[in-house]
C-alpha cells in the first residue's frame, strides 16, 4: 500500500517495500523518499549513507583529562588520610559499634572514586522533579551545606525548565488530559495491583488485549510483555539459551544484555562496537573451529544488538548484520529499548528504518519507558518462540504481571502512534521527531562541537571529557532552566565523559533554539568546541567504513 | 690433528647447516584447514532451532484469564468465583482510597517517567514513600525497585561478590537464587529452617578460616533467609538467627516478601514479630506486590547498607523508576496500614480458622503454618510421578472452580529451581473473605478431594 506523495495514514501496516507503483523508470516513492527499486526483485538495503560519527578529541584534551584524574586522585588520598587520622570529620555512614569486628561490607578501594570523586559534583545527578516529565518541568530545587554529602530542599520549585534529558522521544508524558480518559477508567475499574504471576492467576484480559496490539504493531506473528524493560531481558535470555550455546555481543550492550547473557550460562563472546569485519571473524572461528576445548558443535548462536545505543547514539548496522546472520546460520536478538516509537519513517523501529522484513529478525525486544510513556517491556517474534516463552520464561512463572492501568496507557498511545484512533497526530509526531532531530544534530555540528552518533538517532552524546566541565556544565544550564544528562565513569570511558541530550517530538522549534543558544554561550565560556571538522556539503567523507560515493 | 677429529667436526657443521636451513614442523598432528574446507564446515552446520516446540496443551500455555480486577470476587474464564488465589492479603486491591490516591497522581504526572532514578526519574513520590516505608520499619533508610522480582535479584549481588559465601536455606524463593546466581559467591544451603545444619556449616566454615586467616579477613558471609517461606508457609527462626550471626560473624538479609504487612502486631514483618531489634538485620527486602496491593519492592536497613545500592544495585541504576501512580497507591495503603492495625489481628484469625477447617482432608495435606496467609495443600502419598499429581491437583483445581472457588495450583520453572518442592495447590487467605466463604471454601475443598481422590 504505497501512496504515492505519502502521507496518509498507514492503517497500521507496516511499510512494504515489495509493492510500488509502477510509475517512471521504475522508482518507488513513498513518503516523498525516492528508492531506486533492484533489478531481480531481491530487497534493497537502506540506499541513501549511514552518516555515523565518532570524532577523536585532540591530543591536549587527553592529556588535561587524565591531568584532572589524577589530581582528583591525589587529592582523594590526602582526604582520606585526614579522615582516617581523625583530622576532618568523616561524613560517611559508618558500620554499626557492635558488628565492628565483623568482615567490613565494602572494601575500602571499591568506594574510593565514589567518596573522592563522585561526591564532589553529586548533585547533577538524582535530581528530583515534580511535575510529569514532559518538555517542560519543574525541578526541586535542592542545596547541600556540606560539599554534598546531604541535600536539603530549600522548598522552591524551579518551574518550567528545559527537559533534555527524559526519554520522551514522541512527548507522550504529560500530565493528564483527556485523551487518557481510558486510562482514569481502567484504573477505577481494575485497580492498580494484580497480586499475581501471569500463571496463576494475574493474567488478565488487558493483557491479552495489549499483546495482540503489540504483534500488530510490529507486523510479527505474537507478543508477550512484561512488568519490567530491565527484567524483560534479564529473565528471557536464560530462557532461550544455556551452556553449550553461544552469545556474539556487542561490546556497548547495555547492563540488563550482560546480566541475561551471564544468567543463562552460555559462553559469551564480545565483537567490536557495530563492526561487521569483528562479528564475521568471530562467526567463522565459532562455526568452523566449534566449542573451546571438545570441538563439540555449537548448539545456537545468537547475536544480541542493540536498535539505538543509549550512551553513543549510534544505530546498528542491521542489513549487515542479517547478511552475516543468514550465511552464518545464526539467530538475531535486537533489543529495541530506544528504536521503538523513535526511529523509522512510522515509527515501528529500526527494521522499518532499513525498510527490512521482520522476518529477519528473530527476536524483536522493546521497552515501553521511552517511546510510549509507560513502562514494561515486550517480547516479539514467532508464534512458537512466543509460546515457549509464556511457558518457560522466569518472569511469568514469578513475577507479577503487568499493572491495568498502564497496559491501558501502552494500548492508548500504541493506537495514537498506528493512527488507529482516527487521526494522523501520531504519525506527525514521529514525523516531528525526526525534523527535530535533524535540526538539533546539524546546528551542534554547525556549532563545532563534537558530537557521537548516526544523524538520524534522537539520542544526542555531546562529549565533555574533563570531569570538572561535566560539573559546570550542568550546574549552569541549570541555572539558565534547562536540564540536561551528563555521564561519566563507569557509565562511559574514563576519559570520554558526555552530556547526553534526548530530543523529544514535543519540543517546539523555539525551545531548542533557546537550548542551542545557551549551549552555543556555554560552549564558549568552557573551551568545549573541541571539533576540527566543520560540516561539509559532502557528508559522505565522514563515513569510515566504505568509500563508496553514490552516483 | 688426527683425521677422525676433523672428519666428525665436518660432519657435525654440515649436520648444523643442515638443520638451520630445514623447515620447522609443528608438533601438533591437524594442520590448518584448507579455505575450501572452512567453507564446507560453515555450509554443513545446522544449529538447533532458536526454541523447542511445545505441545499444545502444555498445562502453562494456557492461561486462567481473569476479566476484570483480581480483587475478592472475580471472574475466571467467564465464571464469577471467590477469590483465594492472589496475594491480596490485606483487600486493598479494589479499595477506593487507594484508587483516588492513584488518580490524583495519575492526573498531577501521567503514567510514566522516562528515565532512570539518576537522569531526572526521581519524582517527590518516590522520595515520600522511601520516607514513609523508613519510618513504618523504624530504620534509617529505605530504596524502592519498579519490579519486585528485581528487589531482592539486584540487592544480593551489590554486596556479594565473587568469593564471598553465602548460607541460604533450601526453600528459598526463585528471586533469591537468581540473585544468588549473578554474584557469583559461593553458595551454601542448609536444610530448611534447621538450625542445627546451618550451625555445622558455620562450624565447618570456621575451620576453613582458621587454615587460611589471610583470605578469612576478607570473604564476607551472609545469611539470606525468608520471613515467611513461599514455598513452604513457615516462618524462619528469627532469635536463633541473630544469635548465630553475632556467633559466627555473618550478616543477615531477610526478605519479607510475604511477612510484610501480615506478621507482628502492626505488621512490620517478622522481625516485630518476635520482638528483635531490627537494626540486628543488615537488610530487610521485600516486594510491594502483596500486602501493599501496588508493585515494585522495597529495601530497608541502616543508611550505612542501603545506601550503597543506589549505585550498584543493578535492578535500580539502570531500569525506569517506579510509575508515580503505583508509588501513590503504595502510600496510601501504608496509611491505610498505619490507621488501622486491628486489621493484622483479623487477618491471623481467618488463617487460624481456615487452618483448621483445612485439617483432615483424606488425600490433602496442609503444609504451612496456622499464622501463613499463603499456604500449600499437597498430596498426602504421591503417584509416583511428579506429572500424575500435578494433573490429580489440576482436577481438585478444576472442579473447585466449577463451584466459584478460584483456586491456583503453585508453578514452579520445573528445570531451574535447585530444589523443587512437590506440587500443591496455593491456598491464600485475605481479610476480605467472611466467615461463610471461608467455610464454604473448606467444605468444597473436602468434598472434591473426596471425589477425585478416593
Amino acid at each position: 500500500m504505497a501512496n504515492s506523495g505519502g502521507g496518509a495514514v498507514c492503517n497500521g501496516n507496516l511499510y512494504s517495500h515489495k509493492k510500488w507503483d509502477g510509475s517512471q523508470n521504475g522508482n518507488c516513492t513513498k513518503n516523498g523518499i525516492v528508492k531506486k527499486v533492484q533489478q531481480n526483485g531481491k530487497p534493497h538495503f537502506y540506499e541513501k549513507p549511514i552518516v555515523e560519527s565518532f570524532e577523536e578529541a585532540p591530543l591536549h584534551v587527553m592529556v588535561f583529562t587524565y591531568m584532572g584524574y589524577g589530581i582528583g586522585t591525589l587529592f582523594g588520598y590526602l582526604r582520606d588520610f585526614l579522615r582516617n587520622s581523625g583530622i576532618e570529620k568523616c561524613n560517611a555512614a559508618v558500620e554499626r559499634e557492635e558488628q565492628k569486628d565483623f568482615v567490613p561490607l565494602y572494601q575500602n578501594f571499591e568506594n574510593f572514586y565514589t567518596r573522592n570523586i563522585y561526591m564532589r559534583i553529586r548533585d547533577n545527578w538524582n535530581r528530583p522533579i515534580c511535575s510529569a516529565p514532559g518538555p517542560l518541568f519543574d525541578v526541586m530545587e535542592r542545596v547541600s551545606d556540606d560539599y554534598n554529602w546531604t541535600f536539603r530542599f530549600t522548598g522552591r520549585i524551579i518551574k518550567d525548565v528545559i527537559n533534555m534529558g527524559s526519554y520522551n522521544f514522541l512527548g507522550l508524558a504529560v500530565r493528564y488530559d483527556e485523551s487518557m480518559r481510558t486510562v482514569k477508567d481502567v484504573l477505577e475499574e481494575y485497580g492498580v495491583g494484580v497480586a499475581s504471576t501471569r500463571h496463576e492467576m494475574g493474567t488478565l484480559n488487558k493483557h491479552k488485549e495489549l499483546e495482540d496490539l503489540v504483534a500488530q504493531f510490529l507486523n510479527v506473528e505474537a507478543a508477550m510483555v512484561f512488568g519490567m524493560g530491565f527484567a524483560t531481558n534479564s529473565m528471557n535470555i536464560p530462557a532461550l539459551v544455556g551452556k553449550g550455546c553461544l552469545i556474539l555481543s556487542d561490546e556497548l550492550n547495555h547492563a540488563s544484555l550482560v546480566l541475561g547473557a551471564r544468567l543463562s550460562g552460555a559462553t559469551i563472546r564480545i565483537f567490536k562496537h557495530n563492526n561487521m569485519q569483528s562479528l564475521e571473524k568471530l562467526l567463522r572461528d565459532a562455526v568452523i573451529y566449534g566449542q573451546p576445548r571438545t570441538r563439540r558443535a555449537w548448539k545456537k548462536i545468537l547475536i544480541m544488538v542493540e536498535g539505538v545505543y543509549s550512551m553513543e547514539g549510534s544505530i546498528v548496522n542491521l542489513p549487515q548484520i542479517v547478511a552475516l546472520k543468514k550465511k552464518y546460520k545464526a539467530y538475531l536478538y535486537i533489543d529495541e529499548a530506544h528504536s521503538i516509537g523513535s526511529v523509522g519513517p512510522t515509527g515501528r523501529g529500526v527494521v522499518e528504518f532499513f525498510g527490512m522484513d521482520p522476518q529477519d529478525v528473530d527476536v524483536f525486544m522493546g521497552t515501553f519507558t521511552k517511546s510510549f510513556g509507560a513502562s514494561g517491556g515486550y517480547i516479539a517474534g514467532r508464534k512458537d518462540l512466543v509460546d515457549y516463552l509464556r511457558v518457560h520464561s522466569h518472569s511469568a512463572v514469578y513475577a507479577t504481571s503487568m499493572s491495568p492501568p498502564i497496559a491501558e496507557q501502552i494500548i492508548r498511545s500504541m493506537k495514537f502512534i498506528m493512527g488507529l484512533d482516527g487521526t494522523t497526530q501520531g504519525l506527525k509526531r514521529v514525523r516531528q521527531l525526526a525534523k527535530n532531530t535533524r535540526y538539533f544534530r546539524k546546528r551542534l555540528n554547525e556549532m563545532g562541537f563534537i558530537i557521537y552518533g548516526n544523524e538520524e538517532s534522537p539520542v544526542v552524546p555531546l562529549l565533555l571529557y574533563m570531569p570538572g566541565k561535566v560539573a559546570a556544565f550542568a550546574r549552569h544550564l541549570l541555572n539558565r532552566k534547562i536540564g540536561v544528562v551528563v555521564v561519566g565513569f563507569p557509565a562511559t570511558p574514563l576519559a570520554e565523559a558526555r552530556a547526553r541530550f534526548c530530543v523529544s517530538a514535543a519540543h517546539t522549534r523555539e525551545m531548542l533554539d533557546t537550548v542551542l543558544e545557551a549551549l552555543d554561550e556555554m560552549g564558549d565560556l568552557l573551551h568545549l568546541k573541541y571539533s576540527r571538522n566543520k560540516k561539509s556539503a559532502r557528508p559522505e567523507l565522514y563515513d569510515e567504513t566504505s568509500f563508496e560515493l553514490d552516483d | 690433528a688426527p683425521a677422525y677429529h676433523l672428519i666428525l667436526e665436518g660432519i657435525l657443521i654440515l649436520w648444523i647447516i643442515r638443520l638451520l636451513f630445514s623447515k620447522t614442523y609443528k608438533l601438533q598432528e591437524r594442520s590448518d584447514l584448507t579455505v575450501k574446507e572452512k567453507e564446507e564446515l560453515i555450509e554443513e552446520w545446522q544449529p538447533e532451532p532458536l526454541v523447542p516446540p511445545i505441545s499444545k496443551d502444555h498445562p502453562a500455555l494456557n492461561y486462567n484469564i481473569v476479566s476484570g480486577p483480581p480483587s475478592h470476587s472475580i471472574v475466571v474464564n467467564g465464571k464469577e468465583c471467590i477469590n483465594f488465589a492472589s496475594f491480596n492479603f490485606l483487600g486493598l486491591l479494589d479499595n477506593p482510597r487507594v484508587k483516588a490516591a492513584a488518580l490524583a497522581s495519575l492526573k498531577k504526572y501521567g503514567v510514566g517517567t522516562c528515565g532512570p532514578r539518576g537522569f531526572y526519574g526521581t519524582f517527590d513520590v518516590h522520595l515520600d514513600l522511601e520516607d514513609r516505608l523508613a519510618k513504618f520499619m523504624k530504620t534509617e533508610e529505605a530504596i524502592i525497585y519498579s519490579y519486585g522480582f528485581a528487589t531482592i535479584a539486584s540487592a544480593i549481588p551489590a554486596y556479594s561478590k565473587r568469593g564471598d559465601i553465602v548460607f541460604v536455606d533450601r526453600a528459598a524463593c526463585f528471586a533469591i537464587q537468581k540473585g544468588l546466581q549473578a554474584s557469583r559467591s559461593n553458595i551454601k544451603l542448609f536444610e530448611h529452617n534447621d538450625m542445627a545444619d546451618l550451625e555445622r556449616l558455620l562450624k565447618e566454615q570456621e575451620i576453613e578460616d582458621q587454615k587460611n586467616p589471610r583470605k578469612a579477613r576478607v570473604t564476607r558471609r551472609f545469611i539470606v533467609v525468608e520471613g515467611l517461606y513461599m514455598n513452604t508457609g513457615t516462618i524462619c527462626p528469627l532469635p536463633e538467627l541473630v544469635q548465630l550471626k553475632y556467633k559466627y560473624k555473618a550478616r543477615i538479609f531477610l526478605e519479607e516478601s510475604l511477612s510484610f504487612g501480615v506478621l507482628g502486631e502492626h505488621g512490620r514483618g517478622v522481625t516485630e514479630h518476635f520482638g528483635i531489634n531490627i537494626d540486628d538485620i543488615d537488610l530487610i527486602s521485600a516486594n510491594m506486590e502483596n500486602a501493599l496491593a501496588s508493585i515494585g519492592g522495597f529495601c530497608c536497613g541502616r543508611s550505612f547498607v542501603i545506601d550503597h545500592q543506589r549505585l550498584s544495585g543493578q535492578g535500580y541504576c539502570f531500569s525506569a523508576s517506579l510509575p508515580p501512580l503505583l508509588a501513590a497507591a503504595a502510600i496510601e495503603a501504608l496509611n491505610i496500614m498505619e490507621e488501622n492495625p486491628g486489621i493484622f489481628a483479623v487477618l491471623k484469625e481467618k488463617c487460624k480458622r481456615i487452618h483448621k477447617a483445612l485439617q483432615g482432608i483424606s488425600g490433602l495435606k496442609v503444609v504451612g503454618e496456622a499464622l501463613s496467609p499463603a499456604f500449600h495443600l499437597q498430596l498426602e502419598a504421591s503417584t509416583g510421578s511428579r506429572e500424575q499429581d500435578a494433573k490429580l491437583l489440576q482436577e481438585i483445581v478444576r472442579q473447585c472452580m466449577d463451584r466459584s472457588i478460584a483456586l491456583t495450583q503453585a508453578r514452579y520453572l520445573e528445570r531451574e529451581e535447585k530444589c523443587l518442592p512437590p506440587p500443591s495447590i496455593r491456598v491464600v487467605v485475605t481479610v476480605e473473605q467472611t466467615e461463610e466463604e471461608l467455610e464454604k471454601a473448606a467444605a468444597t475443598i473436602k468434598e472434591v478431594a473426596q471425589a477425585v481422590l478416593v
